[in-house]
């Protein structure tokens, strides 16, 4: 009995090893790559521990003109687009949080046939379009900015805040929207940053909004200069004039190191609430 | 008498709107704080689902979609009539089958590994890792991918098969591996992630089960197959009905920046098939319709589904 037991955990741990290695290798290796020199590259492709160090394509990179100004043109969507969704989603689930609102059935079901049908590429691209914010940052910030799931997370969580704090309040004579700002969000740092994370990797990884509605090179985002660089493998970065000996692989390994570090910065600050968050608002939805 | 109770009716409706009235002006900070969310969801939800007209329409850009001239069903006769839209679902069914055979089941499996390690420091340290490939991008995704997939030296994956003496190959570029080879690559980004919501419904599980389980002689495949599963199953059914609305739904991304001319025989699906048509050859009716035809299956798999699982167990339906 005893030794049977010991054998399925000598599998698990060994499983979860592999499963953990085959996770992180390939990021290890692209790291190691972009800080190492070309020639030791070429010896070992497959190197986890950078080797001779070199941190020319680096420069290079936060030289490049277009690669500054797609950076900029992300980093202007994920915040921007982060404060909109979260203005939106907190606004919409807090009324909802309570329990005697008339009209909440409607409002609840509005929100729920959202996330099970919607209108399709081409009406949305038409709308986009009729609104004129083709090719404008704009159009990665509004369109898809609030997720009907998401508000009813957070509308859960809302809802297991104390009544009582809010009925104390209500007796001091404070508005609903004092009760909200200062009582209700000040209580939900879980929620808010979970939901924060997830609306801010959403936005700065989003290839398919870009790929519809950017064609101009000046609003590129990161990840369509990522597909050119990375996938195309687009000379683009030759009709610079400032292009160097650096051979094109540490160029692309360097590229996609400084577009994933920035997102992978924020997930350990958030890991404690994202768990927290997820679970009060699954487990009641 | 038919007079006064159509009186009576007035007034009665006369109070409760008064009444509801009231109430709103009574809260009015509560509807004020709704209004944002609210036209927002008409304009970018249900405008859209207006925009639905365009499939029978001949859209005009100049005159708009309402005084376009209507064409009836002729998109949706030339879509079932086409060789594409049969290969299409094909596809799409096909990457659906692959995906709810061994994408579904990873985090369900990987959760249950993870919940028998009694090392906390071990089990932290793997959950960290195994959910760092969520915050990657696709686009990041499918370089790693042609990466260890590349028939080159610089290729993990021939590296290792040439160790055994197998010729290299690109997987990428071979019709009956690609569809293999997105739903792996799926499951490297998301499995992980996916524990999360099964963790959850996992501490959940009342610890003295599992007492009175050992007290029982119970062994550890017993307990996780009479307590932990049945614990976990309203989240499965769930997770699986969700799922299952989404068959006809592949994303776009994924397979969109892993194709390529040679494979696209068994790699269009309807999301791909949408963006040629519709933005790529300005064909906004029939891609309209196109998409109108998959949100349609969706949507009545999803209602569907929800109601067969319903009289199974009210606990594992979503409404």
């Amino acid at each position: 009995m005893k030794k049977k037991l010991d054998f399925v955990n000598v599998i698990i741990y060994l499983l979860l090893t592999v499963i953990t290695i085959v996770t992180i290798y390939p990021l290890l290796n692209l790291l190691a790559v972009s800080l190492s020199e070309h020639s030791a590259y070429v010896m070992n492709p497959l190197m986890v521990i950078p080797d001779r160090i070199n941190l020319l394509p680096y420069k290079w990179v936060f030289s490049h003109p277009l690669i500054l100004s797609s950076y900029k043109n992300t980093l202007i969507v994920t915040f921007v687009g982060t404060f909109f969704s979260m203005f939106l989603t907190s606004t919409l689930a807090y009324p909802l949080s309570n329990r005697g609102l008339r009209g909440k059935g409607l409002f609840m079901k509005l929100i729920i046939f959202t996330m099970m049908f919607n209108g399709g590429l081409i009406p949305n691209f038409y709308l986009v379009r009729s609104l004129g914010l083709l090719d404008k940052l704009w159009a990665l910030i509004i369109p898809g900015s609030m997720s009907g799931f998401y508000v009813i997370l957070m509308k859960n969580f809302f809802e297991s805040i104390p009544g009582s704090l809010k009925e104390a309040a209500k007796i001091d004579g404070a508005s609903e929207m004092f009760i909200f700002a200062r009582i209700v969000i000040p209580l939900s740092a879980p929620i808010l940053s979970t939901l924060s994370l997830f609306y801010a990797v959403l936005r700065w990884n989003s290839f398919f909004n870009a790929i519809v509605y950017i064609r101009d090179r000046g609003k590129w985002t990161l990840q369509l200069l990522l597909r050119e660089i990375v996938i195309i493998s687009n000379p683009l970065l030759n009709d610079d004039t400032s292009i160097s000996d650096i051979p094109p692989e540490n160029i692309k390994y360097a590229v996609i190191i400084v577009a994933i570090v920035p997102i992978l910065c924020l997930y350990p600050f958030l890991q404690k609430y994202f768990v927290k968050g997820i679970m009060v608002g699954a487990v009641k939805g | 008498m038919g007079k006064f109770l159509k009186v009576d009716n007035n007034l009665f409706h006369e109070r409760q709107k008064e009444s509801f009235l009231k109430y709103v002006l009574g809260n009015k900070w509560l509807y004020i704080l709704l209004a944002p969310g609210m036209i927002y969801l008409i304009i970018f939800h249900y405008v859209p689902i207006y925009g639905i007209l365009i499939a029978f329409k001949e859209l005009n850009v100049v005159k708009g979609i309402w005084e376009s001239p209507w064409i009836g069903l002729q998109n949706f006769n030339y879509l079932f009539n086409s060789e594409a839209f049969y290969s299409i679902l094909k596809n799409s069914l096909g990457f659906s089958f692959l995906r709810l055979l061994l994408g579904f089941p990873a985090p369900i499996i990987l959760a249950l590994m993870l919940n028998e390690v009694r090392s906390i420091a071990f089990k932290r340290s793997v959950q960290t890792i195994i959910y760092i490939p969520h915050f990657i991008s696709w686009v990041v995704v499918a370089g790693i991918v042609s990466n260890v997939l590349a028939p080159t030296s610089q290729g993990v994956l021939n590296s290792i098969l040439g160790v055994f003496g197998v010729q290299p190959v690109n997987l990428l570029i071979k019709p009956e591996y690609f569809r293999q080879v997105v739903i792996s690559a799926e499951i490297w980004k998301q499995a992980g992630w996916g524990t999360i919501i099964y963790l959850a419904a996992l501490s959940g599980i009342d610890p003295n089960l599992y007492e009175a389980a050992i007290v029982d002689g119970a062994n550890r495949l017993k307990m996780i197959w009479h307590i932990t599963l049945p614990g976990i199953m309203s989240t499965i059914i769930v997770l699986l009905i969700l799922r299952l609305g989404r068959i006809l739904s592949n994303g776009f991304e994924q397979i969109f920046l892993l194709y390529s001319p040679m494979v696209y025989n068994v790699a269009d699906v309807f999301e791909t098939y949408t963006y040629r048509v519709g933005l790529q050859e300005g064909n906004f009716g029939y891609a309209t319709a196109v998409g109108l035809f998959q949100s349609i299956v969706g949507f009545i798999l999803i209602v569907g589904s929800n109601k067969f699982s319903k009289r199974g167990n009210k606990e594992g339906s979503l409404w």
